[in-house]
């Protein structure tokens, strides 16, 4: 998936939106700054979540990192592959690393996540 | 406001290539440069260099510094020969562990080696209990610095950069050392499980030396090593880390460092204490393999059945072993290898076998 097409998380989720369709991961500067990742955590599909909401974690040798929906909806699929392939995380985060995907009820808070020049502006200023 | 962090003389060299730096103990220090995996593994399989600088570094000299360092720690100081290092424990009176630390004895001085988080506690500690000595005790952990070579390949990197053959150096021996024409210590020692030395050297030759190793060794695997890998590879190794394993409100014996104990040899401070508790029912330190990726991290509830029986003090995720190990005390009815236990990691319970401790033990050459 092209960042350029993405939303962004200042807790560092992509979300990918198609209608009501949703397509949620985390960034590249995300799994950069976690670095030896050991286990993903998602949720069962038909999961109901609101924006916000912890719908699964990250965890590298260093940390355990929350994971958030950046919209409310449900979850109708998720990368069952990704817990056996961490690596797709980190080789392709917007692409074979997506995490979960939505039916999107309520995209309000979509409005205030950042574009990607803001959003790696918001990494760069953070001094990471 | 908070104190400015200390730096060590590698700090610069740090920033400009790319360690992610962190709040160590009142030093920033670098946790990790590439990532706690590949440095880790480069230590099991070659070698990694380390900045340890922020150990505390204090001399003993005097007619009674072997005396009071005997009243200090736990472990028998009297009998360390020249060019020896010891291991011991600076207790309280209650019997609970002040600090871990290394004992090296050189010609006509002593230098103890404690952690950074301790080093204040611990230098007010002697000033405390040092009337009467005569002694003079300096704490030089500014004006020098200190390097870790670490991993099979170590041998031949120390040898590159002293002036002495380190080859006859046998495990925890300790000499002084010209190093890259700087007058320093060196010693057979460290903290990850492999062979490997630990250098003292004036801070201003420092950077000089880190950066001759990093070159020299490059062609031998050597790699910057971040303080991330130092902790998993001395988890792997089941050494105890202050703050984690150790505390004050445990003691040498329940700890499993009853080998550092020697209270024949002397009357330490808390010898007492130490001794009622080597004859108690205790917690003992145990080693847990956990089934699963979760990590269990310090403060995890072990479980047997419906019954809280321990404690985790550190887990992770083993580079070498591919498991989740960590280190628990448990009550001694749960403590024997082989016993299934439950952990409560952030909620779940993750079963988990009591299981022999080092997790690792480097192959014999």
């Amino acid at each position: 998936m092209d960042p350029a097409t993405l939303l962004f998380s200042t807790s560092h989720e992509w979300l990918h939106l198609d209608g009501d369709q949703a397509t949620i991961g985390i960034t590249d500067f995300a799994v950069e700054h976690l670095t030896d990742l050991v286990f993903v955590d998602l949720p069962e599909p038909g999961r109901a979540l609101a924006a916000g909401e912890i719908f699964g974690e990250v965890e590298s040798v260093k940390a355990v990192s929350d994971l958030y929906a950046p919209v409310t909806g449900e979850v109708t699929e998720i990368n069952t592959a990704l817990p056996d392939d961490l690596d797709a995380l980190s080789e392709d985060p917007f692409g074979r690393g997506w995490m979960i995907r939505m039916t999107v009820s309520d995209a309000t808070a979509a409005e205030s996540l950042l574009n990607e020049i803001a959003y790696r502006t918001h990494c760069n200023a953070a001094g990471h | 406001m908070s104190e400015p962090l200390l730096r060590t003389p590698c700090h610069g060299w740090h920033v400009a290539n790319g360690a992610r730096l962190v709040d160590f103990s009142g030093w920033e220090m670098p946790v990790q440069y590439t990532s706690i995996t590949e440095e880790h593994r480069a230590v099991r399989t070659a070698a990694g260099l380390f900045d340890i600088s922020h150990m505390g570094r204090i001399v003993f000299r005097g007619r009674d510094a072997c005396r009071l360092l005997d009243r200090l720690v736990t472990n028998d100081v009297a009998s360390i020969e020249v060019g020896r290092v010891r291991y011991a424990l600076v207790c309280n009176t209650a019997g609970g562990i002040l600090d871990d630390v290394l004992v090296y004895r050189f010609d006509g001085e002593y230098l103890l080696v404690v952690n950074a988080s301790n080093r204040e506690k611990i230098v007010a500690w002697i000033q405390e209990h040092s009337e009467g000595y005569d002694v003079e005790i300096e704490d030089r952990t500014g004006d020098w610095a200190m390097l870790a070579v670490q991993g099979p390949r170590s041998l031949e990197l120390a040898s590159g950069a002293t002036d002495v053959d380190v080859a006859p150096m046998r495990y925890y021996r300790c000499a002084p050392v010209g190093i890259l024409g700087h007058a320093g210590w060196i010693s057979r020692t460290g903290y990850t499980g492999e062979d490997g030395f630990e250098l003292i050297v004036p801070a201003a030759a420092t950077s000089e030396l880190w950066e001759h190793l990093l070159r020299t060794g490059g062609a031998l695997g050597l790699v910057a090593a971040g303080l991330g890998c130092r902790d998993t590879l001395r988890l792997e190794a089941a050494m105890p880390l202050y703050g984690h394993e150790l505390s004050e409100q445990i003691d040498p014996y329940t700890a499993g460092l009853g080998f550092a104990v020697k209270p024949e040899a002397a009357e330490f401070i808390g010898r007492e204490a130490v001794l009622a508790a080597a004859s108690r029912e205790l917690p003992q330190r145990v080693g847990l393999k956990l089934e699963g990726r979760r990590i269990a991290r310090g403060g995890a509830t072990v479980f047997s059945g419906e019954t809280a029986v321990g404690e985790v003090t550190s887990g992770t995720f083993s580079p070498t072993l591919e498991i989740v190990i960590a280190m628990a005390y448990v009550t001694s009815a749960s403590a024997a290898t082989g016993t299934a236990v439950e952990v409560d990691v952030r909620g779940q319970r993750v079963a988990a076998e009591v299981v022999e401790l080092p997790f690792y033990r480097r192959p014999l050459q």
